[in-house]
């Protein structure tokens, strides 16, 4: 069985997606089996129908992220419940792309690595946007957002984040128009309000539509009274948070609802 | 993952404990793992420190006989002292030696 260890830790270690499979209730406890999409089967549950048919929902549980609990028969009949088996998804990290090569964006890209995420910064111009600025992100792109989004914009996702932080219209309109065509669940627009007004105007000249303008979070962050780049990144990655929960992220002392 | 190869390199058992199911309230989600290794050294959580040292018990005692198992916590109301979750709801771990 050691072999099968060895296969989800190679999957983590170049952030492949796998998906592990272990009974934890019934005949054969603690069996295994792991998926790895456009790979062969590893490991078996202790019959053959019973591996294909959590297979097909390892594959399902991965594709969503989720890791829990489902319920088979011996053979993987659907209505029964002798065997439980835990499925446990190991998703690739999030993706953050921050645009422009800020202060703030140094601060943001430190924040997101704490939450997880794989960052990328990307700014046209080469004198500010080096590794050295900012050693934590995973890549740094000399590129016009637009050239950017183009190679990378059909891999972001629901689970994925865009930060305009340039909060100059010659960068920022390309950035938001690139990102709005992606799947991306948060795009934030750096600015005061009044940039935030200039750029709105900006934006729709440029063709951007009412409902795509609703999408975008401008100007970015909680109202949290941020101040620093530091406490900026705190507000930006709070309203990710809170948005992808469906949250409105008022404080807690205020609600009764449950925290978790 | 790190440590389980390094401890399996050194020559030690070891037992992983991972939430599975949550019920009501609960600090972390199915996933959340935590490994012992025999000589005592922990990582990872599964809880916001309510029960990981009972869970590391647990996970010592299975290392010795091999038996992995479901293990539950629930919320101690009437037990002050008792091992459980202080925010009201009940986890399920499940607790394997590592041996895969």
């Amino acid at each position: 069985m050691a072999d099968l260890f060895e296969l989800v830790k190679a999957a983590a270690e170049t952030e492949d997606p796998v998906a592990v499979a272990t009974v934890i209730e019934g005949p054969n406890t603690g069996s295994k089996l792991v998926l790895r999409p456009g790979e062969e089967l590893a490991g078996t549950l202790g019959h053959p129908d019973l591996d294909r048919v959590v297979a097909r929902d390892m594959a399902g549980e991965l594709a969503a992220g989720r890791t829990g609990v489902r319920h088979y028969g011996e053979h993987g009949e659907a209505r029964e419940d002798t065997v439980a088996v835990f499925i446990e998804s190991f998703a690739p990290p999030p993706q953050m792309v921050i645009f422009g090569a800020v202060d703030f964006t140094a601060a943001l890209a430190r924040v997101a690595k704490v939450l997880g995420y794989r960052v990328t910064v990307c700014d046209a111009r080469p004198v500010f946007a080096t590794p050295a600025r900012f050693p934590v992100a995973d890549a740094v792109v000399v590129k016009w957002p637009n050239d950017l989004l183009d190679e990378i914009g059909a891999s972001l996702g629901p689970r994925d984040a865009v930060c305009v932080l340039t909060h100059d219209n010659k960068f920022d309109v390309p950035a938001i128009q690139g990102a709005l065509v992606t799947e991306v669940g948060y795009i934030g627009v750096m600015g005061s309000r009044k940039t935030h007004d200039s750029r709105t105007g900006r934006l729709r000249e440029a063709g951007v539509t009412d409902a795509e303008l609703a999408r975008l979070m401008s100007p970015v962050g909680l109202d949290i009274g941020a101040r620093t780049p530091e406490e900026t990144a705190v507000s930006i990655c709070a309203e990710i948070i809170a948005q992808r929960a469906g949250r409105a992220a008022p404080n807690l002392k205020e609600g009764d609802g449950a925290i978790h | 993952m790190n440590d389980l190869s390094r401890w399996r390199a050194a020559g030690k058992s070891s037992a992983v404990a991972r939430v599975v199911r949550l019920e009501g309230s609960g600090p972390r989600d199915p996933g959340a793992a935590m490994a012992v290794c025999e000589d005592g050294s922990v990582v990872g959580s599964v809880s916001g420190g309510c029960v990981e040292g009972a869970v590391v018990e647990e996970a010592l005692q299975i290392i010795q006989t091999g038996e992995r198992r479901m293990v539950s916590f629930g919320y101690s109301d009437d037990e002050a002292f008792a091992v459980g979750l202080t925010c009201g709801g009940t986890i399920h771990l499940f607790i394997e030696p590592f041996d895969w």
